[in-house]
């Protein structure tokens, strides 16, 4: 038993240690990317800090506003980077040539997501956290009364089920070895849009306030604005927590069932060969 | 179909396999909520005749084909390109589902039993599938961990097969794009045999190594046979390497087995006025002459030959 749980534990780590060892050997593209992202999460919280300008209105609390668009772009940051991790890696070893390699080893799909989750996750908050630290810098914001464990909670929780998404959209890649990849990019901008990232849903048509509700993001973002600005939302920040983990719990066995449907779809069809 | 017998001896039994592509059915979303059938299923009792996709031909790789490996025998499968040799590897090392037949790794059914099988076995290809960007240590320490095997092991086991095979101390830490293909094939070698595999699948391992290094892969295999009880399936264009390799050949074409015995008895089955025929007699009579013979068909334009 304990020597079936070593041998598990130590393929899942075959998978962070081998997605480290690439951010390492990539750390040009890391580096872009995270230049990147700090301009465009600068860029975003810089219309808080307009907003009087651009709408002549002197009553306007902008660290308010700063710090709203702050947290979206930031949680934005974290579960899309979780979701590209997981969504990406069929496109990765398609793209390497090594899917067939990796299908052909005996390690169960499940614990190849463990391996694949650990690394999302923790590389995602060190991106985020990095993001945070230098696009906080530019400006004076007070967090004196925010709840930053109940925040961490939230967003932990609320990692799982993108997970199961991610591992959901990792399927397009299995299917479409020429343009899954690309497919992805249109599940995230729909989770973009719908939850509530840099505006509150109540804004929105009615019909994509429904499919705001299905988002997870759409209630990490709310328990997190809850935890960090007290104030915004009426709801206690833990509140937020049954529903994500409802959404996690469903996602993430569903995300991995559906996966191992479509290993089995492109081994009969022979889709696995090709490198898109 | 019958159910296969086997030998304790038998490392690999393949009965009556078949592996086509482009087969139209139905999408896959259809397939999984709620309509099983593929569009191959038997119809009110008969069989629906194949269609291939549309836009597609229907190719069938693999048609038919059926032998058994013995325990601890190297077994070498010739063909011409596109002859169906890779995806019979694929068919072996549970990348592929076959149509119709059966494939069983020391009694373990591939379709059904594929953990154990996947347990069993490695494979080579004649593609080095590496992460580019990482060392030989990086890539192989990946490979390794995911067979269990720990990662100062693999490290240990790693540098004495790359010493063994000529690989310089220094590329083990450096990035396999730097690397000539024939060092990558080392270490795509050096990949499949840390793990120790019963049953090790090499689909043209020596294609583009040097000839020394080419030597040094084949006693490397031998050994394997030798020390560690492995059985090998190998693929090859070289027709001396399968003469010096292998106990028996396989010769497929068009996805079928076309002659099946020992280089000795297939040697044997043609005449050559003269001389005694090689391996590679043996390969273009049963081969190349049989593609003569349909190009022939082909480009036989009966008018011009009268003019």
């Amino acid at each position: 038993m304990i020597q079936g749980l070593r041998l598990e534990m130590r393929q899942s780590y075959a998978f962070v240690a081998r997605n480290f060892n690439l951010v390492k050997r990539y750390w040009g593209w890391e580096v872009v990317w995270l230049a990147y992202s700090i301009a465009n999460s600068l860029s975003v919280t810089f219309i808080g800090a307009g907003a009087g300008e651009i709408t002549g209105e002197t009553q306007i609390n902008t660290n308010f506003l700063i710090t709203y668009l702050l947290i979206g772009t930031l949680v934005w940051r974290f579960l899309a980077s979780i979701f590209n991790n997981i969504s990406e890696m069929i496109a990765w070893e398609r793209w390497e040539g090594t899917i067939e390699y990796t299908f052909m080893a005996p390690v169960h799909r499940f614990n190849q997501m463990i391996g694949q989750t650990i690394f999302a996750i923790l590389y995602s908050l060190i991106f985020t956290v990095i993001i945070g630290v230098v696009v906080a810098a530019f400006f004076d914001l007070d967090f004196g009364n925010a709840d930053f464990t109940s925040a961490t909670i939230i967003l932990l929780v609320g990692s799982l089920s993108f997970v199961g998404i991610g591992v959901v959209a990792s399927i397009l890649p299995l299917l479409y070895p020429e343009r899954g990849a690309q497919m992805t990019n249109i599940v995230q901008a729909f989770f973009l849009l719908v939850s509530g990232i840099y505006y509150p849903i109540s804004v929105l048509p009615e019909w994509l306030q429904v499919l705001a509700r299905i988002s997870p993001a759409t209630y990490v973002l709310e328990g997190m604005r809850s935890a960090l600005l007290p104030g915004t939302v009426e709801a206690s920040p833990m509140s937020f927590v049954p529903p994500l983990l409802l959404m996690g719990v469903v996602m993430l066995p569903l995300g991995i069932y559906l996966f191992q449907r479509a290993e089995r779809y492109t081994k009969r069809t022979g889709k696995l060969k090709r490198n898109g | 179909m019958n159910t296969p017998r086997f030998a304790d001896q038998d490392a690999l039994v393949v009965q009556d396999v078949v592996k086509r592509f482009n087969v139209a059915s139905q999408p896959w979303w259809r397939q999984w909520f709620g309509h099983t059938t593929n569009g191959q299923e038997p119809a009110n009792g008969e069989p629906k005749p194949l269609k291939a996709r549309r836009g597609k031909e229907l190719i069938t790789a693999v048609d038919h084909v059926s032998f058994t490996v013995r325990r601890r025998e190297i077994f070498g499968v010739l063909g011409p390109n596109g002859s169906g040799k890779s995806t019979l590897i694929r068919l072996l090392s549970t990348l592929l589902l076959p149509d119709e037949g059966t494939v069983h790794v020391f009694g373990l059914d591939v379709a059904k039993h594929e953990m154990q099988v996947k347990r069993l076995i490695n494979r080579v290809s004649v593609e080095a599938a590496f992460f580019k960007k990482l060392s030989p240590k990086e890539n192989l320490l990946y490979g390794a961990r995911l067979y269990g095997v720990s990662g100062a092991e693999a490290d240990r086991k790693a540098r004495e097969i790359l010493k063994r095979l000529g690989l310089r101390e220094s590329s083990y830490t450096s990035p396999m794009e730097d690397m000539s293909r024939g060092m990558q094939q080392k270490v795509a070698i050096a990949r499949a045999f840390l793990t120790q595999p019963i049953l090790l699948l090499l689909d043209e391992p020596t294609t583009g190594l040097d000839p020394r290094s080419k030597l040094e892969v084949q006693s490397f295999v031998n050994e394997l046979r030798d020390v560690h009880d492995a059985t090998i399936l190998i693929t090859t264009h070289d027709m001396n390497e399968a003469d010096a390799l292998c106990d028996r050949i396989a010769i497929l074409d068009d996805g079928k087995i076309v002659a099946m015995d020992t280089p000795e008895g297939l040697k044997q089955l043609i005449n050559r006025n003269g001389h005694a025929p090689t391996l590679e007699d043996v390969f273009m009579e049963l081969t190349g002459k049989e593609l003569i013979e349909k190009d022939d068909l082909e480009d036989f334009e009966p008018e011009k030959v009268l003019t």
